[in-house]
């Protein structure tokens, strides 16, 4: 089945050793077992709260975790060790903090021009410039601020040099790690929309991880849900929302804001009880068995397989 | 809040309500809102805030003035450091412990035979030296150890705690523990200890200036080799930790960034401001240290005074001779103090966490 | 006059830097009635923050109340000498912070932290206060309220760190709880926790809410009243419904078109251009002027007035009296 998409992610696993006592070290599973494909040009949105590993994630498939175990498939390719530095040029991310994902003490021109620099690029100085000034420009930034340390900016504007850096190699594939949760609501839309106009333009694919199921929703042409290490549902956007399964996915989905009184006031919420369990004491079978209404005793013995449900839709569960 | 329908009741001309302001606003107007600031580095902004810091800058007027008296001086006085006063090529015995400007008997005479002599600005010593010279000299000691000692600190201290800090995990954990043990150690007895082996040791050395500072400053430096770096060490270390941190280091990876651009272009330049600012403050602690030393007689051989070992010898006179024992420790507090004030300056500009 | 629980009159707020005055709230005014919930949103540097801060007086050294004055039940508060207002915080009027993480004193135990509140306030004994705490601790939902009450901040998660602050904030049953981003920091399963807890606790214990937040979600979930700022002055202000589905201020409506869209549909954003202002630097005008795409020239110049279009629904546009003198001239001026 390989080469049919782009990105590739099979089985991967992330496990972190904590210190857990004087001698002991207990694996945090913080990915565990995650499988799915990502299809050229198209984005893949990727939810869940904090500590499911969503982020996680993104890194390990850009190797700057080394995964504990599984594979990733570039285009095809297994991505090693070996080939990583080569397939910087074609993978790429952006990151969620635009106050520390910036060096302090270089000019945007450094920034954006490091990629070019280290991938060697251009062959002259004038070359350089010319395209640092191209990406700048691609992202909505004025060109007479190239020379402007970062701090200097707002928090849109560092995104957008954050993106630049990005799109510097020309990369088919970029991981987009929560890139609008730091900012205001009026630039995040500004910033979206750039996103979209760069993929119809240069169609680059994107894994578009957030925590914001609007913003996903709005992105995305499929989302995968992920709770504690695991996917536990994968399906088109609007089928998504439409017609969500899993237990969490519906919980989730009730549990998001809508800015919309009429809705807000008139919509039944599915509240969950209590809180997440500590990924280093994970429930025994499926992760979410704990705040679960549905659970059974199969779900505590064997953690349920992503299995499929209808077309392109997937479901981890024993009971829905 | 104004309601709608009490405005038709006043006339539109009380309003004075010009209707051409109900124009659209074109883009080139708007754009005059949008102004943005001007751009400093980090480096300008923090020497503008430098130069407004009264005590900075009065310290570093006051060091300034120190070095070109130790320069200039003795171009000008006439004495040299070892040299014991002598009056028409005749040494004078009469010209021991002399207040600041005032002559010897011998002196006298020569000065009533119509001769011109260069005033003794702050007397001479015991052994019928001037003073003045003796003090300046001292501070070229003191101030070139204090520096040198502080180069040393920071050349070890940096490399150690940029290993220590960036490769991290278990090398880390052993390098830190071995700072812990030599931070432990007593200074005092280390530098004894080393200058009693030390001694027979370095003795054996022929080259010139090592010889005119004498095995005990030698074990000085080694012992500041061996000990004080661990200070810098742990604070490179904790400013590469939490630079480490920030998602510029992981964007750089990401790009495709070897370890070494890393360091070189991400973590040393964010750390420089630190460096700096712990070197300032860290010379008048080798100062101090080595004026101790010498106060306690395991400094610079005699005849090379420096401002530690003045003091001490003013010791036996203070009652008689107070000033012997003014001018030395005066200069030292002068020097500390500017190094302190100015080191605080720098953090106060410098340092981001005290930045509102 | 004032059967208003608390009444803003004319506020300003500025902070003297090193580069200046910040000028964060510019002649803010509104009114909080009893058990009602009043929405304050605006985006950072809209200076929302800063008007709770101002009321409870708790702003750092470098802030001040330039302007204005805040009534409580009729009294002037920004008159109260230091220990009247001490006595104020907690018992009649409390806060709820953002970051659970840093609003609670890890070295000290939630049970203490509680006491702490309650005995500052009334004169009940340590024993009692300490009932009182695991009382509260219930009421929040904190399971085993008497075995959490022994357990120190680092201990608990996240949402039911916010439980206790809420907790702390009603300990005295206070007549306003203004709750500054309360689930911004939260997950958002957690949040719909909280935000149906607040909800809870308002019907219970009747106190007044002022909600500060920039998600308006959360508004449309919880508020009855809306007050939107920017630049450190009021927009608008109206009900939930007249915000949502009638804004009259190109802010507002701005908001609004950039947030996707709750039913899913694909449609493009359409975000503001420009960016949040300068507070150092406010413009002559409207704080809004630059960004706007209906921008008169009369907005580049004075900062408009509040117009009133229906009872209880006012903006502060001019393009609300361009209309009305459009519709006064029978549409001769254009």
């Amino acid at each position: 089945m390989s080469g049919e998409h782009l990105v590739e992610v099979r089985n991967l696993k992330q496990y972190f050793n904590v210190r857990t006592g004087f001698f002991r070290t207990t694996p945090l599973k913080a990915v565990d077992d995650v499988s799915f494909n990502i299809g050229s040009g198209e984005t893949l949105g990727l939810v869940g709260e904090s500590g499911c590993g969503k982020t996680t994630v993104g890194r390990s498939i850009l190797r700057l975790y080394e995964p504990t175990g599984g594979e990733v498939y570039f285009e095809g390719k297994l991505v090693t060790s070996d080939n990583i530095t080569e397939l910087r040029k074609s993978m790429q991310m952006v990151f969620q903090d635009p106050y520390s994902s910036l060096n302090p003490r270089m000019t945007v021109s450094d920034i954006i021009g490091e990629p070019l620099d280290i991938h060697r690029l251009y062959t002259t100085k004038k070359e350089r410039k010319e395209k640092v000034l191209g990406l700048m420009e691609l992202v909505g930034l004025n060109a007479e601020h190239a020379t402007r340390y970062a701090h200097e900016f707002s928090g849109g504007q560092r995104q957008r040099i954050g993106i630049a850096r990005a799109l510097a190699v020309n990369p088919k594939f970029i991981v987009c790690d929560e890139p609008v949760s730091a900012l205001d609501v009026s630039i995040q839309a500004q910033i979206i929309n750039m996103f979209e106009d760069l993929q119809e333009k240069l169609r680059v694919t994107y894994l578009f991880i957030a925590h914001d199921l609007l913003v996903v929703r709005h992105i995305s042409k499929r989302i995968a849900v992920m709770y504690l290490g695991k996917v536990v549902e994968i399906a088109n956007s609007d089928e998504l929302n439409d017609n969500p399964q899993h237990p969490y996915t519906l919980s989730l989905l009730s549990s998001v804001p809508i800015p919309d009184p009429k809705i807000a006031r008139s919509r039944k919420r599915i509240v969950l009880e209590g809180d997440v369990p500590s990924p280093l004491r994970m429930p025994s079978g499926c992760p979410f068995r704990t705040r679960c209404s549905y659970a059974t005793e199969q779900c505590a013995a064997e953690c349920p397989a992503l299995t499929e449900r209808g077309a392109g839709h997937f479901v981890a569960c024993w009971n829905k | 809040m104004k309601n709608v329908n009490d405005l038709p009741k006043k006339s539109l001309m009380s309003l004075q309500v010009d209707l051409s302001k109900f124009m659209p606003a074109t883009e080139e107007e708007k754009r005059q809102q949008d102004v943005m600031s001007e751009s400093t580095t980090f480096f300008r902004d923090g020497m503008k805030k430098l130069f407004h810091n009264p005590l900075a800058m009065i310290s570093i007027v006051v060091l300034l003035l120190i070095i070109i008296t130790i320069v200039v001086a003795p171009m000008i006085v006439p004495y040299g450091y070892s040299e014991i006063i002598s009056v028409g090529g005749e040494r004078d015995k009469g010209a021991k412990n002399l207040r600041p400007f005032e002559w010897s008997e011998a002196e006298q005479e020569y000065i009533a035979a119509g001769n011109e002599l260069f005033p003794h600005i702050m007397g001479t010593d015991a052994l019928c030296r001037d003073y003045f010279i003796r003090v300046i000299y001292g501070t070229r000691v003191s101030l070139s150890i204090g520096f040198f000692a502080s180069i040393i600190v920071l050349i070890i201290g940096l490399i150690y705690g940029s290993i220590s800090g960036y490769v991290g995990g278990r090398t880390d954990l052993i390098m830190m523990r071995i700072v812990d043990i030599i931070y432990s150690l007593p200074d005092m007895l280390m530098i004894i200890l080393l200058s009693v082996v030390l001694d027979p040791l370095l003795s054996g050395l022929t080259s010139g200036p090592l010889q005119t500072l004498g095995t005990n400053m030698i074990s000085i430096f080694v012992v500041f080799g061996l000990l004080y770096w661990v200070t810098m060490a742990r604070l490179v270390r904790g400013q590469i930790l939490s630079i480490k941190e920030n998602e510029y280091i992981l964007a750089a990876r990401a790009v495709g960034a070897k370890p070494g651009r890393i360091i070189r272009k991400h973590i040393i330049p964010n750390i420089v401001s630190i460096i700096i600012i712990t070197t300032a403050l860290e010379i008048p602690t080798a100062i101090f240290t080595e004026s101790f030393l010498s106060f306690v007689g395991l400094g610079v051989q005699a005849p090379m005074p420096s401002l530690g070992s003045l003091a001490n010898a003013a010791r036996e006179g203070l009652n008689s001779y107070p000033f012997k024992l003014v001018f030395p420790a005066v200069t030292i507090c002068l020097i500390v103090l500017a190094f302190n004030l100015i080191g605080d300056g720098l953090r106060d500009s410098f340092d981001p966490k005290l930045r509102r | 006059m004032s059967d208003y629980l608390l009444e803003v009159r004319d506020l300003n707020t500025s902070f003297f830097t090193d580069n200046g005055e910040v000028k964060a709230v510019n002649g803010i005014s509104f009114t909080l009635e009893r058990g009602k919930t009043l929405g304050i949103v605006g985006e950072s540097g809209s200076g929302k923050s800063v008007t709770a801060y101002s009321i409870m007086q708790i702003l750092s050294d470098t802030g001040r109340i330039t302007s204005g004055s805040v009534l409580y039940k009729g009294d002037d508060i920004t008159k109260w000498s230091k220990s009247k207002m001490q006595s104020f915080r907690g018992k009649h009027c409390s806060i709820i912070f953002q970051d659970p993480m840093t609003s609670l004193n890890p070295v000290f135990t939630v049970g203490n932290q509680l006491e702490e509140a309650i005995l500052l306030h009334t004169d009940k004994s340590k024993r009692e206060a300490r009932d009182r705490a695991v009382e509260m601790l219930e009421l929040v939902g904190v399971n085993e309220p008497a075995k959490r009450v022994r357990q120190y901040p680092h201990e608990l998660s996240g949402g039911m760190r916010q439980r206790v602050m809420i907790a702390m904030a009603l300990a005295c049953e206070p007549d306003i709880l203004i709750a500054d981003e309360p689930t911004t920091a939260l997950d958002v399963t957690i949040q719909a926790q909280i935000l149906e807890l607040m909800q809870d606790l308002q019907k219970k214990l009747g106190m007044a809410i002022i909600l500060v937040t920039h998600d308006l979600g959360v508004i449309a979930e919880l508020c009855d009243e809306i007050v939107v700022m920017y630049g450190g002055r009021i927009c608008e202000r109206g009900s939930v419904d007249d915000i949502f589905y009638n804004p009259k201020h190109e802010y507002t409506s701005g908001l609004l078109r950039s947030i996707p869209d709750v039913t899913g549909r694909r449609e493009r954003l359409v975000p503001i251009a420009g960016t949040p202002i300068n507070l150092l630097n406010l413009p002559k005008g409207c704080a809004f002027s630059s960004r706007c795409d209906k921008a008169m020239k009369i907005c580049l110049e004075e900062v408009p007035v509040e117009f009133e279009l229906n009872p209880g629904h006012s903006a502060a546009c001019w393009l609300n009296m361009k209309d009305m003198l459009a519709s006064q001239d029978g549409g001769d001026c254009e």
